[in-house]
């Protein structure tokens, strides 16, 4: 993976001491509010409903062992023992001192990591696919592309204030496990005839209150290109995109209104303007960074593993976390881990400083000094040999970490909701833990299948609703919390956004009517068929009458 | 005997640390939103959060606001479920924040599920 | 209004002048954009110096006939978070405007760098910051990693940096 130059090191340690300066100037009364605000956001610090949060940048979702651990360190020494891994492959932590962060920004420092541009009006986090460099359906690993867009995108002092947040994601897959098609900018790498590799630019997807899928704007963008487009597309969003409403302030928005071809020709005439020579260099660059996302040297295996086979059939709990947590691996012998953070009954997403350190020493032991966010908000050990997987399964359920429920209905995203965020409009924990504890028994989630349940606590849709095959949004009415059910959503390459499927349910009624779309899906499903493909065959209509018919 | 007064209450977060405070009646912040002092007429209101400027000035509080609230019995109870919330702590874990160091209000945020 | 250039503070002799009205015969004049398209003929011709304000809607390619005869071209920032200007300077340098660009409006020390790379070189700043606070401000990154803006010598492009010597990475095996 990608380790610092003393470049790198540089501009870390210099944008922490200008953050300390700028906490020093708040805490002393030289900075107001209204002036520190922008400064803290533009560094992962938010002030929530019970004190700071910080935001740490988890680039493209790859950790190592050594960084996991400090993350640990962090919850231990700075917050209450925990950490909240999010749906952008980013963690959290929830009880953060102002006068803190300073240090904890340093404690990251030390380990190649930081808080730049976790929030405010600039390009974020840059996501990628979570089996990146794994993955057996991958064309290449688009994580190196992942790195370029970090850099070129830290303090970048043309689009650090645009009309709002911007959100880049990257997938070298054909199978899309990044969500390519709801972001600001998704890119998607593919093979031309000539077997040659290329981008395609997919802009203006999006989820919060205008949920959009994006229009491709190229289909093939030599990869020499991308810094270079790239800033022609975000120049063009940054002139022209609406800045009276914050609603309306999304690139979405500015495509949507001018049209998906005003805005082709105007990217295309801004990019004919720009001097080119500047992004020349990156393909040095690109093969510079590429070098560090080399494969590790996997073993020579055979692609049956004997041991393997034999624990599945003395371990049935094992048999079925293998069943449904192991992810196919581009090397014989290997498997993809996926570790749930949803324990039945849990919180989605978090972690204990325990449950990290022991997943850093699995990803040391046995996965190559590798782990992954996903932000379907799991943790990924991408490279594990199929004989070690006993040993990783066994080191998981003895820290609550073995829930085999990867896919299934158990595996819900939830954004932190009202129980932690000052924008939230509801709880999404609380039913997020109902609708687990409704459908614990493994067997039924066995029979249910694929599934992906969303669960966002407002309109911001961190929870990615919109694209749940059943979304949950929590809102709020004169003070209540209610919540609006949409199905058919979908965030793979088939993207699409769900259909609102009546009104609304109080928070207690949730898990009920979860289970009564999922019976009818059962009732109708065809030999084979995933809940996602019933209700695209089907529509709205059964399910709302299942749903309406008896209220 | 049940008393009851309607009124606002200034809420704020602690600059320093983020912790949600509440004004109370000799100009302190407490943690606590028991001690929060309620103004039941708008000019009151006005003057509670003139106070809680003054104190966003001096850095000791930041982003003040009033906030519907009621006492029952000498307990107070915001009127939104934000509000009780920032006065416990998150329900989902009863073991973290104010709820868990003794300084919790005495009307829950909603029931847990 | 005070007047940050190179890191001191300098006298402002710029006369901003309105949509309409009489210009002083000698002046150096900054206009709107509107009178500069409206009265160009005589303003190309007139002794002294010209200067131009736009607005953050104005397109910058359309100025491109106008550029060699302006001094000072003024950008707006109505609000600190609104980065328009930030595009149109930039977009003014690549075009090869070689003159001042002046900031104004809502223009704090912690975006001074920003302002810089992207190609400003003037600031009217009013009297909330001490002046110390502005000239630290100008240095507080001394690394940046995008190419191709206007940075000082003092800030080093780290994607140039890195390639000024032999390039062992090539030799390294490469993923995908």
């Amino acid at each position: 993976m990608y380790r610092y130059d003393e470049f790198d090191h540089q501009f870390v340690r210099e944008r922490t001491n200008q953050f300390r300066n700028q906490t020093e100037r708040r805490l002393s009364g030289a900075l107001t509010e209204d002036e520190f605000r922008p400064l803290r956001l533009m560094n992962g610090l938010y002030l929530q409903l019970h004190a700071y949060m910080l935001r740490v940048a988890i680039p493209y979702g790859t950790l190592s062992g050594r960084q996991m651990r400090q993350l640990a360190l962090i919850a231990d020494k700075w917050d209450k023992g925990y950490g909240h891994f999010t749906t952008r492959q980013n963690i959290q932590y929830n009880w953060v001192k102002l006068e803190d962060a300073p240090d904890i920004l340093d404690c990251l420092a030390e380990v190649e990591m930081h808080a730049i541009q976790t929030s405010g009006n600039c390009i974020r986090n840059v996501t990628t696919d979570h089996w990146a460099g794994a993955a057996a359906d991958e064309i290449a690993d688009p994580r190196p592309v992942g790195e370029l867009l970090r850099q070129w995108s830290s303090l970048h002092p043309e689009f650090s204030f645009l009309p709002r947040k911007f959100k880049i994601a990257v997938t070298g897959a054909p199978h899309d496990r990044a969500a390519v098609k709801v972001h600001d900018i998704g890119l998607r790498l593919h093979k031309n005839e000539a077997g040659a590799i290329g981008w395609e630019v997919i802009v203006g997807g999006g989820l919060g209150r205008t949920p959009m899928v994006g229009v491709t704007v190229r289909d093939f963008l030599p990869q020499h290109e991308l810094v270079g487009y790239l800033e022609a597309i975000m120049r063009v969003y940054n002139l022209y995109g609406r800045r009276d409403n914050k609603y309306k302030a999304r690139i979405k928005i500015l495509v949507h209104e001018i049209g998906a071809d005003t805005f082709k020709s105007e990217v295309e005439a801004e990019y004919a303007r720009r001097p080119h020579p500047t992004t020349e260099v990156e393909e040095r660059e690109l093969a510079r960074i590429a070098a560090y996302f080399a494969p590790p040297a996997f073993d020579k295996l055979p692609r049956w593993s004997a041991s393997f086979e034999e624990a599945k059939l003395a371990n049935p709990g094992f048999a079925r976390w293998a069943k449904n947590n192991l992810g196919p691996h581009r090397v014989d012998g290997y498997s993809i881990v996926n570790i749930s953070l949803k324990p039945e009954g849990g919180i989605p997403g978090d972690a204990t400083a325990e449950q990290m350190r022991v997943m850093a020493d699995l990803a040391e032991r046995y996965g190559n000094d590798e782990l992954r966010v996903s932000h379907a908000q799991n943790i990924v050990l991408p490279h594990v040999r199929k004989d070690d997987l006993l040993a990783v399964y066994q080191a998981l359920e003895n820290t609550n970490l073995a829930a085999a429920n990867y896919g299934l209905a158990g595996d819900i995203i939830a954004c932190p909701g009202l129980d932690y965020c000052a924008l939230a409009t509801a709880r999404s924990i609380p039913v997020a833990q109902s609708i687990s504890r409704k459908f614990a028994d493994s067997k039924r989630q066995d029979e249910i299948g694929k599934l992906k349940i969303n669960i966002s606590g407002c309109i911001n849709a961190c929870g990615h609703h919109h694209v749940g095959h059943i979304g949950i949004l929590g809102l709020d009415k004169k003070g209540e919390e209610f919540y609006q059910i949409t199905l058919g959503g979908s965030s793979a390459e088939n993207a699409s956004i769900g259909t609102i499927l009546g009104p609304g349910f109080a928070g207690h009624e949730v898990a009920d009517a979860i289970e009564t779309i999922l019976d009818t899906y059962l009732k109708h499903r065809e030999a084979g068929e995933e809940f996602l493909a019933t209700y695209r065959r089907l529509g709205p209509k059964p399910f709302k009458e299942a749903l309406y018919a008896t209220a | 005997m049940n008393t009851s007064e309607k009124g606002q209450l200034v809420t704020a977060n602690r600059l320093r640390d983020g912790i949600a405070v509440f004004l109370t009646r000799s100009g302190a912040w407490s943690e606590e939103i028991d001690e929060a002092v309620l103004a039941l007429e708008p000019e009151a209101a006005a003057a509670l959060e003139g106070r809680a400027r003054e104190d966003e000035k001096k850095t000791i509080v930041t982003g003040a606001y009033l906030v519907d609230a009621e006492r029952l019995n000498g307990r107070v109870r915001a009127a939104h479920i934000r509000e009780r919330m920032r006065a416990l702590g998150p329900t989902v874990r009863l073991d973290l924040g104010k709820q868990a160091e003794g300084k919790g209000a005495a009307f829950a945020a909603p029931e847990g599920e | 209004m005070q007047l940050l250039k190179n890191n001191v503070l300098v006298t402002d002799n710029w006369l901003n002048a309105g949509s309409e009205g009489e210009l002083p015969s000698a002046d150096d004049v900054i206009v709107p954009f509107a009178r500069l398209l409206k009265e160009w003929g005589e303003l190309s011709t007139r002794a002294g110096k010209l200067g131009l304000r736009l607005s953050n809607t104005d397109r910058p390619e359309a100025l491109g006939t106008f550029l060699p005869r302006l001094s000072v071209i003024v950008l707006p920032f109505p609000a600190f978070n609104d980065g328009r200007a930030y595009s149109i300077a930039r977009s003014l340098r690549d075009m090869g405007y070689r003159g001042e660009i002046r900031a104004t409006g809502n223009v704090l020390p912690d975006q001074l760098q920003f302002m810089l790379q992207v190609g400003f070189d003037a600031f009217e700043i009013g009297e909330r910051f001490p002046l110390e606070t502005w000239q630290k401000a100008s240095r507080q990154m001394s690394l940046a990693y995008q190419r191709g803006l206007f940075r000082q010598a003092s800030v080093a492009e780290i994607w140039t940096e890195r390639h000024t010597d032999a390039e062992p990475w090539l030799e390294q095996p490469h993923a995908g």
